[in-house]
């Protein structure tokens, strides 16, 4: 290489690695299924031809916009749900706890995310289901006669479930974006006559969108692909794009249109990501 | 007491947080067969079941043997993307570790799928080599980002010191950067592995008909008969990873103090 003594040399080769590793293992497969989507299906054989159709097949199907509806619907409510009710509790680890406490702290909201994530979304199943844990005891308690039949099966336990499973990944970064905050800034607040809720709102809130922001993405992007919760707390009653994924490539066996599927979803939450970072910019420029 | 609200509601939070936890253990020594309330008398008979079950004992042979693989692996590549990134400048940098970081934001069913149809196209049979492959990809974002701190809080004049007295690049590497950054490859490795022996859906794809644990579990939930076994297995393995996760803290505070940094739970 000619720039193998200079620094960028250097860099470029302790990156190769990793690098070759990510080329191979992640961007040729995902251009290979995005290939895929564009050719026809020929059951068990591919037929090398390129085609639209796997694309009018996935537009046209009721079915199909039926879940990514539903999949966007839930995604979002599980998002809202989570980042909601994190804020407080990484505003609380920021401010209130002292310094010293902190990594106890972390490490106590850390530790249920480590636990097995099935047996974690099975255990709502049990709180949650006819025989669970709530009926039983408000049954045992003489509150109600029959068990309660609205918990389970439904995009509320869902979402209960989601919110609980994806906890860590809101409250980590808006907790990083308030420790940031210089905290001088907000006595200035205070000094010039805000109220503390003035303060919050125009000093520490915007402070803490980028955190907010983070949060957002990284509950909603795997929430939208998640395959267990809707298979088990939903009892298989309200699929998601996942199981539709996951129908199409193993079960029906139709790669190029499950690939469609995969692309078609991959693009839409790029793009509302995408819509979300920029009405967000705007938002802040407005409020500065 | 300053924000007593605000604590009351953290607390209650963390409870909705172990609320499904502290169930684990309440049925995995309850004689019931049904999981509900009220309960029957304490039993160890599940975790006896555990004990005798030959597939049981195949998946958590084929769990071990990936997650160790796959956190060495995540953690060697790693180890090269972040000290690209903490020691080199050079074009392209930002776009190549963009692409190492992608598996954070990409939902790992695309991943798991991508991978499928490439590895059958190519002709490779579905295995526990192939369960490595993607959990390797998934593993090294984590891996860059804990080592990418353990890298950047280091003093680089320590190691041009090491070179400047005669020591080879390597050696300098070997001898000063190792040990200062051993703490963090611990908790890679360790994270890495937890990752590993809990992620499902790739391993769902890509294992083929070798069973692992979380796909042996999904299998079995299913059964009505098998759940107190389950929640004995769920058990067992929230004692391991907490212990586990212990581990990793504890390796993470020594590096922490090691730089001379102050604690403040692994976000400067």
């Amino acid at each position: 290489m000619a720039a193998s003594g200079t620094e960028s040399g250097q860099g470029l080769r302790m990156i190769a690695p990793p690098l070759l590793y990510a080329v191979l293992m992640l961007a040729i497969p995902l251009l290979t299924i995005l290939t895929f989507s564009f050719i026809r299906d020929g059951y068990q054989i591919v037929i090398w031809e390129l085609t639209l159709e796997n694309y009018r097949a996935v537009w046209a199907d009721q079915i199909f916009r039926a879940l990514m509806l539903r999949s966007l619907g839930v995604a979002m409510l599980v998002t809202l749900a989570t980042v909601v009710l994190a804020f407080p509790v990484a505003y609380f680890l920021s401010f209130v706890v002292a310094p010293r406490r902190k990594a106890m702290w972390i490490f106590l909201i850390t530790i249920p995310f480590w636990t097995s994530y099935l047996i974690r979304v099975f255990l709502w199943k049990v709180i949650l289901g006819y025989n669970g844990v709530i009926n039983s005891g408000l049954k045992s308690l003489g509150l109600i006669e029959q068990p309660l039949s609205f918990l389970l099966y439904n995009t509320g336990s869902i979402v209960v479930t989601l919110a609980h499973a994806y906890a860590p990944f809101a409250i980590l970064p808006i907790y990083v974006a308030l420790e940031r905050i210089d905290r001088s800034l907000l006595e200035a607040g205070r000094d010039l006559g805000e109220s503390r809720a003035m303060t919050f709102w125009r000093v520490t809130l915007p402070l803490a969108m980028p955190g907010v922001l983070a949060a957002v993405l990284i509950v909603f992007i795997p929430t939208m692909g998640d395959y267990v919760t809707p298979t088990l707390i939903g009892g298989g009653k309200i699929p998601m794009v996942a199981n539709l994924i996951q129908a199409q490539m193993l079960d029906i066996d139709n790669k190029p249109l499950g690939s469609a599927i995969a692309v078609t979803a991959m693009l839409i939450v790029t793009l509302l990501a995408a819509l979300f970072l920029l009405l967000n910019r705007r938002f802040l420029r407005v409020r500065t | 007491m300053r924000g007593g609200g605000l604590r009351a509601y953290a607390l209650l939070y963390l409870l909705f947080l172990y609320a499904p936890i502290l169930l684990l253990p309440v049925f995995a020594f309850n004689s019931g067969t049904i999981v509900a309330f009220p309960l029957n008398e304490f039993t160890t008979q599940w975790f006896s079941q555990l004990w005798g079950n030959t597939t049981l004992r195949r998946a958590l042979v084929n769990s071990l043997t990936i997650a160790v693989s796959a956190a060495v692996l995540a953690t060697v590549l790693g180890m090269f993307a972040a000290r690209a990134s903490t020691r080199y400048r050079f074009p392209g940098q930002g776009a190549a570790l963009g692409l190492i970081m992608l598996p954070l934001v990409l939902p790992e069913i695309i991943v798991g799928v991508s991978l499928l149809v490439v590895l059958l196209a190519v002709g490779v049979e579905l295995s526990v080599l192939t369960v490595i492959i993607g959990h390797t990809l998934i593993c090294t974002p984590y891996s860059v980002a804990i080592l990418t701190t353990a890298f950047s809080s280091l003093d680089q004049s320590l190691e041009e010191a090491a070179q400047d007295l005669g020591e080879s690049r390597w050696n300098a590497f070997r001898l000063v950067i190792l040990p200062l950054v051993m703490p963090g490859i611990m908790s890679s490795l360790l994270m890495s592995f937890t990752i590993s022996l809990d992620e499902f859906i790739i391993a769902f794809f890509l294992a083929g008909n070798e069973p692992t644990l979380p796909t042996y579990i999904f299998s079995q939930l299913r059964f009505p008969k098998a759940i107190p076994m389950i929640m004995a297995l769920g058990t067992v393995l929230v004692a391991a990873s907490i212990l586990l996760l212990a581990l990793a803290e504890y390796f993470r505070r020594r590096g922490a103090a090691r730089t001379g940094q102050t604690n403040s739970g692994g976000f400067p």
